[in-house]
């Protein structure tokens, strides 16, 4: 008990004191999700619009399938990335496997179908009225689909967080196809589970803190914007 | 009578939403710079009309001309002519943005330069009474006053063909006439065409060159005001024109364009008189307007031709008017004033002269009612 105590006591000290480790490493963590999160979302907002204002067959089906890779494991996803970029594998050559590259893509493949799915969702929440108002007063496809993103902001700005906080806190990917890396592909969730095998549970701890601290924020964001 | 040359047009417009038929087999052109009313009861079509024009609905058969021109059931030609118009829907739907970028949503996705928006938007916010309100959440003002930002956003851009569902459904009565003024000023000054859906029969006739009665998918009857409101074409026009009494009768006597009809629940030789060209023997309908009735005491019998003793069988207040049921051998129904109706002590009971002209007849034949 007291060694938990002790550990406590010196994570805090870490997080108080701007340690350069630990913000070096909450730093990268911050720019590889917001990286992924960014380059999902050019896919996703308009594929999103794509999906569902256009009526084809099979929409449903692929709603269904989108809105099931939500669940996706991240192992899974790092075995994909994986075997992808290694030196044997399809785009071996490009020789990602292991840095920060290779992470953000896995992190995309992690989240576009989250912001995918709630994209769409958050499409139609607008209402059909608002939407029709729109194509009378002469919106092209383009500009329907903008107007209505903008219609539903808060709900596409909720689904944003989401898959940012989704990338944050992921271990699978990170580990498996960024290699924990010191000063390179090292994130917060690696590096507490690096710690935590050492036996450095100070620095564990005042990651695991500081994770949390970020979980707290972007929910106290979310929850702002949904009660709007 | 046609319109010589139609800025929008349908024919032969026939749709149904599942298995319900909505229009049937519909002819309707509106000229340029011609306002029309088209008035209905509620699920009449009314709004159906008014999308398949706006097209935003490809009708089941049937075809939209815009300007003379087929429009197509598909392809970018649909938006070009759709810009030509603009349709303010019944529920008015401002945007979740500022008063302003509400207003300029329409010409922004035209393509306007800047500057000519900004001064256009400007000048119809004053035009509506809305100029302070630029810089508002379109979403929090009152149902009149999104009402008026809905119009402003389709009059700023100066449609061809303006379309208008219900406009005043839902509003009270000082916005209603805001609403009015302010179409009636579009109509004149800007010479734009309108077609107005409304059930409002009196709105019709203040607004509108011609009206058009929708029932049950079909139009019914055009023509001006007058026409519509002296000679409904049947009795579910009649009925929905606000004509009360629509008697039923056989012509029994025709002199020189003078029709006596006889009338009564027990055909007693109850004679209306009426200005009709319909044969003897004739089934026909006597409609006469509520408000074309005068009531006078029974002291003073009167001379003129339909002169009725009845008998008071029920009196309602509509506001200013009172609303008179009365028995003379059928069923008569006479709108008068508060106050005669004060002055001839009106109540259940009381026996008076009911009188109408024989001009205040309209006479239509029995068997094209549908």
């Amino acid at each position: 008990m007291t060694k938990l105590w002790h550990g406590l006591a010196q994570a805090l000290e870490l997080i108080v004191s701007f340690d350069p480790e630990v913000m070096e490493i909450t730093a990268r963590t911050l720019g590889i999700a917001g990286t992924s999160c960014l380059l999902a979302s050019l896919i996703s907002l308009p594929l999103g619009s794509l999906i569902h204002f256009r009526r084809f067959r099979g929409k449903r089906v692929l709603v269904n399938v989108i809105q099931t890779l939500f669940s996706v494991p991240t192992v899974v996803i790092g075995l994909f990335v994986f075997v992808l970029f290694s030196r044997a594998g399809p785009l071996g050559d490009l020789g990602i496997l292991f840095t920060p590259a290779a992470m953000v893509i896995g992190q995309m493949i992690l989240i576009t179908p989250i912001l995918l799915g709630l994209t769409i969702s958050a499409l139609s929440g607008v209402s059909n009225d608002v939407v029709e108002t729109a194509i009378s007063l002469g919106a092209s496809g383009q500009q329907l689909a903008l107007l209505t993103l903008r219609e539903a902001r808060y709900a596409v700005v909720a689904a944003l967080i989401l898959g940012f906080g989704r990338a944050i806190s992921e271990l699978g990917i990170a580990m498996m196809v960024g290699g924990n890396i010191r000063g390179f592909t090292r994130v917060m969730t690696t590096a507490i589970s690096l710690a935590t095998t050492k036996g450095e549970l100070e620095l564990a701890l005042a990651l695991g803190m500081l994770l949390l601290l970020l979980a707290l924020v972007i929910n106290i964001v979310l929850n702002r914007l949904q009660q709007r | 009578m046609k319109p010589l040359s139609p800025i929008i047009e349908v024919a032969g417009l026939s749709h149904s939403y599942v298995d319900k038929e909505i229009l049937k087999g519909l002819h309707l052109g509106v000229a340029r710079g011609e306002v029309f009313a088209l008035i209905g009861p509620t699920g009449a079509g009314k709004t159906t009309l008014l999308r398949i024009m706006d097209l935003l609905e490809i009708p089941g058969s049937g075809e939209v001309y815009f300007d003379g021109q087929r429009v197509p059931r598909s392809g970018k030609q649909r938006l070009a002519i759709r810009r030509r118009m603009s349709f303010v829907h019944q529920k008015p739907q401002v945007f979740n943005s500022s008063v302003y970028d509400n207003v300029a949503c329409g010409l922004n996705w035209r393509g306007e330069d800047r500057n000519k928006i900004a001064a256009k938007v400007d000048c119809i916010l004053e035009t509506v009474g809305l100029k302070g309100y630029k810089n508002r959440n379109a979403r929090t003002l009152s149902g009149g006053e999104a009402q008026r930002v809905a119009l402003a956003r389709s009059l700023v851009l100066q449609p061809e063909v303006l379309l208008l569902d219900e406009p005043t459904a839902n509003l009270d009565p000082v916005s209603t006439a805001k609403i009015e003024e302010l179409l009636s000023t579009a109509a004149r000054q800007r010479n734009t065409t309108m077609i107005i859906a409304t059930h409002d029969m009196s709105q019709g006739q203040q607004l509108a060159d011609r009206i058009g009665v929708l029932l049950d998918g079909r139009l019914v009857q055009t023509g001006n005001a007058g026409d519509i409101f002296r000679s409904p074409q049947n009795a579910d026009v009649a009925h929905f024109v606000g004509v009360e009494n629509i008697i039923e009768g056989v012509v029994i006597a025709n002199n020189e364009g003078i029709a006596t009809v006889s009338v009564g629940d027990d055909h007693h030789g109850i004679g209306i008189q009426a200005v009709s060209g319909y044969p003897v023997g004739e089934e026909v309908y006597a409609c006469v307007r509520p408000e074309d009735v005068t009531l006078t005491p029974m002291l003073h019998p009167s001379s003129a031709r339909n002169s009725f003793q009845a008998r008071v069988t029920r009196v309602t207040t509509l506001g200013p008017l009172s609303r008179v049921e009365m028995h003379c051998g059928f069923r008569l129904i006479a709108l008068v004033t508060r106050i005669s109706a004060e002055e001839l002590s009106l109540q259940v009971g009381t026996e008076v002269h009911a009188t109408f002209k024989a001009t205040g007849v309209h006479i239509m034949e029995r068997r094209i009612r549908q």
